[in-house]
């Protein structure tokens, strides 16, 4: 036991050596203490489609249905952190989830 | 102390801006001067443009201020419903581009994130009176009371700037439009949306051409998106697009009529060693913009400003900072989606100086040519009359001076996302969250 003890303390020397030197590391390492369920690869597919999506998702019946439909005889889905969660068909939209409306037109103050 | 030029003179004196014109709107989205910088467009986030004129400067004057007026606005866009989808499609205008002007009207197009539309904006000046049918308010004269004939003329009257609608471009769009651009051979046009780019004819609007497609078959290897796209100022053939992966492709369209294959790559390597969760989000590039000369192209990515010679694709010829103290607080803008804020950029008329947004309501000026920057902020503190706007330091670390501002004191909400700088003269606009604001070099 007693040896392995300096060793853990030379890695973790390098690694916090390593940090110093480079920010955005001890960013990331900030990061996943906060959300120790984020996935490795930011620029996937997830967060691409999230992108493409962009904009509010109102309640759709038919997208309702077919979710319901296909999970039947499963357990619901549990909520999903907001960061690797996104709205898809099989997302049986709540009450909750949807967003609130858009506030009317006014007239643009620009032009006086 | 450099002496300040004015116009295409070259040398602009970065330290030596004042606030002309200061005008509150409701979220601007974009910003664009015409070709000939007498118009300012602007575009926000209820679909409205609203459109600057420049005030004819009065030569007497010794300061030579150019006050931007309203000159026209219009509702562009309007919200819609996608029922297919159960999306909304916002009414918010994403960009404004300019025709190069023909005749007597002025040209634009703007769009949302599904329709590009052709607006006409056109004086009336005269007025026809004396119908022999109608009164002057409309009414339709009693027949029977018309006993002579005359001929109605032109009489002047105050001048009215009307907009009209010549061209809806619609339905040609899955994804959201992110970058539209005018072609130099002033028929066609491009519109990108983050997976396909089209190609179209100005008079035609039931068709247009798929010339860069990247969606894969299947959506779960996605791994890129179209961030930016633009035509080459002088070369009709040539067109370059950005992605989120930090890439620009530039394609010739006389090699193929889809251009998914590129002629040229511009990719910067990366230090793998430094590879990070955030390194592939802070490379993506938000813009594009070629040099008005044509030999070169600015990227802006999250934390930097990067000029690309077009005959040299493996690295960038200079690469500016734009706020590196940000560096270190990654983890922060990521929880706040301000990582995701797409800034653009712009050239000065003569290339020399390029101009990005920042946050705290800052924006930066690099000049090339004489090697040195400024940070300035736009707020109603710099509208002050004959004030010259005042330097800004952001204190990274450590002990922080007497003018200094330290990172965990900016405002992350007041973002400078839209700039645009008069194509010939040294007039800068600058789009705050709300507030539009025009700055020009001070003439001594």
């Amino acid at each position: 036991m007693e040896d392995t003890k300096p060793e853990e303390a030379n890695v973790e020397e390098q690694k916090d050596e390593e940090n110093k030197i480079c920010p955005e590391k001890m960013e990331e390492a900030k990061l996943k203490a906060r959300y120790p369920h984020l996935g490795n690869k930011p620029g996937g597919s997830d967060l691409l489609r999230k992108r493409l999506q962009k904009g509010p998702k109102y309640f759709d019946s038919g997208d309702y249905n077919m979710a319901k439909a296909k999970i039947k005889n499963k357990q619901l889905p549990a909520a999903q952190t907001e960061k690797t969660g996104e709205i898809t068909g099989d997302h049986i939209p709540t009450p909750q989830d949807l967003p609130q409306r858009k506030p009317s037109l006014v007239a643009s103050k620009l032009a006086g | 102390m450099s002496v300040s030029f004015g116009g295409d003179e070259g040398g602009v004196n970065l330290t030596n801006f004042v606030c002309t014109s200061h005008h509150t709107a409701d979220i601007i989205s974009t910003v664009e001067f015409n070709h000939s910088g007498e118009l300012l467009a602007t575009g926000d986030k209820g679909g409205r443009v609203v459109i600057f004129q420049q005030e004819t400067e009065n030569k007497s004057q010794p300061q030579c201020r150019s006050e931007y007026n309203v000159y026209s606005t219009f509702q562009s866009h309007e919200p819609e419903f996608d029922y297919l989808k159960s999306l909304e499609i916002e009414e918010k205008i994403n960009k404004i581009r300019w025709l190069p002007q023909k005749n007597a009207a002025q040209f634009l197009l703007s769009t949302n994130d599904k329709t590009i539309k052709l607006w006409k904006i056109s004086e009336r000046d005269k007025r026809p009176e004396g119908y022999n049918l109608k009164e002057e308010d409309g009414r339709y004269r009693d027949a029977s009371t018309i006993t002579t004939l005359r001929v109605p003329v032109f009489r002047p009257m105050d001048l009215m700037v009307e907009a009209s609608p010549r061209r809806v471009f619609a339905n040609a769009h899955t994804y959201h439009i992110n970058s539209i651009s005018v072609n130099s051979d002033n028929e066609t046009y491009l519109s990108a949306d983050d997976l396909r780019i089209n190609l179209w004819h100005l008079e035609i609007t039931d068709r247009s051409f798929n010339i860069v497609d990247i969606k894969p078959a299947n959506m779960e290897e996605l791994t890129e998106v179209i961030t930016a796209a633009e035509f080459h100022p002088h070369q009709c053939n040539t067109f370059v697009y950005s992605s989120s992966k930090g890439t620009i492709r530039l394609c010739d369209m006389r090699a193929s009529a889809l251009c998914d294959k590129h002629s040229k790559l511009f990719e910067e390597p990366e230090d793998p060693s430094n590879r990070s969760f955030f390194s592939e989000i802070i490379s993506s590039i938000s813009d594009v913009k070629f040099s008005h000369n044509g030999r070169y192209m600015m990227t802006r990515d999250y934390l930097s400003v990067k000029i690309w010679d077009l005959n040299m694709e493996n690295r960038p010829v200079e690469t500016y900072q734009v706020h590196e103290y940000l560096r270190s607080k990654l983890c922060s803008l990521y929880e706040n989606d301000c990582i995701f804020d797409k800034f653009e950029c712009c050239w000065n008329g003569n290339d020399s100086v390029v101009m990005t947004g920042s946050y705290n309501n800052f924006f930066r000026m690099l000049d090339r040519t004489q090697r040195r920057d400024v940070t300035l902020e736009a707020s109603r503190e710099s509208c002050k009359p004959r004030q010259v706007l005042k330097p800004r330091r952001v204190c990274a670390g450590g002990k922080r001076k007497k003018d200094e501002i330290s990172v965990d004191s900016l405002d992350f909400n007041k973002k400078i996302l839209h700039t645009a700088w008069h194509p010939q003269e040294n007039i800068i606009a600058v789009a705050t969250t709300n507030n539009l604001y025009i700055f020009q070099e001070k003439v001594n």
